[in-house]
């Protein structure tokens, strides 16, 4: 038996590997995947291009808005001499805030009334601007503050007994980055799509070319053809998912505080759900168009019910119980977990039976199916 | 160009189309679940954090701290511990995504009017909502503290020069969105990177299908001429991509009650023409690759990320890094996210967008010559 299986093993490896172009696609792609997703998701919101209207041009004026641009999450992109220019920049997406300090402004400090400023925020991207909105609110806070402060006769900054004095530490990613979120979710998005995509087309090319028919005259047996069809995809996975770990690790500095091993044995568990869907699309499609379809069918939808960009916690509770089909939902939280928090298997083992049991469900289901067809 | 045998192609092609009535029905079909999943499911918006709270002080004063965050909609208290070893556990299992801390002598320091530390414990992995909730809890802790100033104890806010006191307010207005509802702005968006995909997808398999079934011989020995073929292939698919434009459009407007405040035509025609570049990449992929594998692998890879993650669909391009930012000009689904926010949410007219506009064309144009170039009716 393992002999027929090396040899498939040995003809689909040569099949994938014998075309440049397949080989760039399985071991420089994800690569290039990471980079771009490293850098380019980001959701830390800084340097928010701002249009800036001083109507009142004096020292008070200029020293609260150059508190704006010191903090690091503004930067002044025009100063403007007409409400009109706002909208325009605005329409234009050249600026997504712009603040208004009206005429009077520093009279009005001085004697001792309120004055206000105006602040306007491109709300297309609802997350940034709530986000640009605190860190207004932040900056105003302790502008106050520092007024009271000199009103009382007081150093700035040493304002006493705000009754509470909060202390905030966030663990696991002290400087809030996004990247150390990401990344570690793009080595098990990667993984999937590429064992995903290459189980379910492979057997339906051979369908579509019309060598199926060759391989069943064979004296192979259902259960060694289908061991030859996913296991070269799986050895291929755990390359690229070791490959673009590599990467994170070195390259972007994502902390690995968990252990390699266990991130090992849960790609395997993940791997076997992965391979045994893409066996199962490979069995409900004729064509190879069909099979890239229902790939991206259900690889899409996976992928945003996974909480790797969307927390599950917010979804509606019928969708919530949806995600528990999930493998890649309970994949991000062990690659997560191994990654940031530096968990081991006391933590993480209902995630990994979670796995093991839908992986060995699925796959054993598209073996059945699999082997049904072949008769 | 002869229309005839533009015709022909394009009938044979949707004959093909029409015969495989899945994958048909899953290009409708994707769109339509997308909208739905976005519409309904998928929310960046932060509530009812899970909190664990270990009290140390355990007085009525710290108690109703606490509860004002219990009664808060932004937090949902899990627990209560009554050891630090126990709050770590709840955050290490991601059951609790936010410990409070309370000090042993939080109600004895209010008694005697002194700065009391409250410690917020953050599970920072994910850090955008990380930076909401602790934006929430300074809020919160900012209304406690002026509910506290108003008691004898801390008269330093009582002081007589307050109630003069010069200060600053901020007034805040928001554009576009005045409901900062994520839907609005990732609906109009996502209609980008469901056309880039579903029309770059479909298209790359055509030609490679042709050469792979040994059909493509067929076709070369036709007096077919390379631009008769490249429109009768993409006609049909054009025509689904457009029915998946007008099903989007549709549920935006009458399911999601998202405003669209420009021109529908503007809209339209936008979309046709971003919609005749997305056909021609995946045209032009299948062209050179000549392998329905390899082919639909690229037009994931040159399609969907970056029209997912470079288009500013999500993520803002500002955020990005310079170079990055630099990538994202070369990303047509950038210029078409751009046209289509502009139009749905700031109803901008077509002056605004001629840059965006004019790339596009140069962008479909570009790819179909390309395309033209590329094929040859030739057995090598």
């Amino acid at each position: 038996m393992w002999e027929r299986v090396y040899h498939i093993l040995l003809k689909e490896f040569l099949q994938v590997l014998r075309d440049p172009r397949m080989k760039a696609v399985i071991f420089v792609t994800p690569i290039i995947q990471l980079l771009v997703f490293g850098y380019a998701v980001t959701t830390d919101v800084k340097n928010i291009a701002t249009a800036v209207y001083d109507l009142d041009r004096t020292p008070q004026s200029r020293e609260l808005l150059s508190r704006f641009f010191a903090s690091g999450y503004f930067r002044p992109q025009e100063y403007v001499s007409q409400v009109t220019r706002i909208l325009e920049l605005m329409d234009k997406s050249t600026v997504s805030a712009a603040i208004q300090v009206n005429k009077g402004f520093a009279a009005k400090l001085a004697a001792h009334e309120k004055a206000a400023i105006q602040m306007i925020v491109d709300g297309t991207d609802s997350n940034t601007a709530t986000v640009v909105m605190s860190y207004a609110a932040k900056i105003i806070k302790h502008y106050n503050e520092d007024l009271i402060a000199e009103a009382i006769g007081l150093p700035q900054g040493v304002l006493p007994g705000k009754g509470i004095d909060l202390k905030s530490r966030a663990w696991f990613n002290i400087n809030l980055e996004s990247r150390m979120f990401y990344v570690p979710g793009v080595v098990a998005l990667i993984g999937m799509l590429i064992t995903l995509m290459l189980t379910s087309m492979a057997v339906v090319r051979e369908r579509e070319i019309g060598t199926l028919e060759q391989l069943m005259v064979t004296p192979m047996r259902p259960v060694e053809l289908i061991l030859g069809k996913t296991l070269p995809f799986a050895l291929i996975g755990f390359f690229d998912v070791a490959l673009i770990t590599a990467v994170a690790v070195l390259w972007f500095k994502v902390p690995i505080e968990g252990s390699l091993l266990l991130l090992f044995f849960a790609t395997g568990l993940f791997l076997m759900s992965t391979l045994g869907t893409g066996l199962f699309i490979s069995t409900i499609s004729s064509t190879q168009q069909q099979a890239m379809m229902s790939t991206f069918f259900f690889y899409f939808p996976a992928v945003l019910l996974s909480g790797f960009m969307f927390p599950i916690a917010n979804m509606p509770v019928v969708v919530q119980w949806i995600t528990y089909l999930n493998p890649l939902r309970y994949f991000l939280v062990i690659i997560r977990g191994l990654f940031l928090k530096g968990v081991g298997a006391e933590i993480l083992w209902p995630q990994m039976i979670a796995l093991g049991v839908l992986g060995s469900f699925v796959l054993t289901l598209s073996s059945i199916r699999f082997s049904k067809r072949l008769e | 160009m002869n229309l005839r045998r533009v015709k022909a192609v394009a009938k044979k092609e949707m004959i093909q189309i029409l015969r495989d009535w899945r994958s048909l029905g899953m290009a409708i079909a994707m769109p339509l679940l997308l909208l739905i999943l976005f519409g309904y499911a998928l929310t960046l918006d932060v509530d009812q954090v899970a909190t664990v709270v270990l009290d140390r002080d355990r007085t009525q004063v710290s108690a109703d701290f606490v509860s004002r965050f219990g009664r808060s909609r932004y937090f949902n208290i899990r627990e209560h511990v009554s050891t630090y070893e126990a709050l770590q556990r709840m955050i290490d299992s991601g059951k609790a995504q936010m410990g409070l801390v309370i000090p042993y002598d939080f109600s004895e320091k209010i008694n005697k009017g002194e700065e009391i530390p409250v410690q917020v414990i953050l599970d920072g992995s994910d850090s955008n909502t990380a930076t909401i909730i602790l934006g929430y809890v300074e809020g919160l802790v900012q209304i406690y503290a002026l509910d506290l100033s108003r008691t004898p104890q801390y008269r330093v806010y009582s002081h007589p020069v307050k109630r003069s006191l010069p200060l600053v307010d901020l007034q805040t207005r928001v554009w576009f969105n005045a409901e900062l509802e994520s839907k609005n702005y990732i609906i109009p968006g996502l209609i980008a990177v469901i056309m880039m995909v579903i029309a770059a997808l479909l298209t790359s398999l055509t030609i490679a299908r042709e050469w792979e079934r040994g059909s493509m011989e067929q076709l070369i020995s036709t007096p077919i001429k390379n631009m008769e073929l490249i429109v009768g292939k993409l006609l049909p698919y054009f025509f689904i991509g457009l029915l998946d434009v007008s099903l989007s459009v549709a549920m935006g407007q009458f399911v999601f009650q998202v405003p669209l405040r420009g021109n529908l035509l503007l809209l339209f025609g936008s979309s046709a023409i971003f919609l005749v570049g997305a056909l021609g990449l995946g045209f032009l992929l299948s062209v050179v690759t000549r392998s329905q594998l390899l082919a639909s692998q690229l037009a994931m890879v040159v399609t969907f990320l970056p029209a997912f993650l470079l288009s500013g669909f999500m993520y803002s391009i500002s955020n990005m890094p310079k170079a990055i930012q630099v990538l994202t000009y070369l990303i047509p689904a950038r210029y078409f996210v751009t046209i289509l926010k502009g139009i749905y949410l700031k109803g901008i007219g077509p002056k605004v967008i001629v840059a965006e506009g004019v790339f596009l064309v140069l962008f479909s144009l570009g790819v179909i010559a390309i395309s033209n170039r590329k094929f040859k009716k030739k057995l090598v």
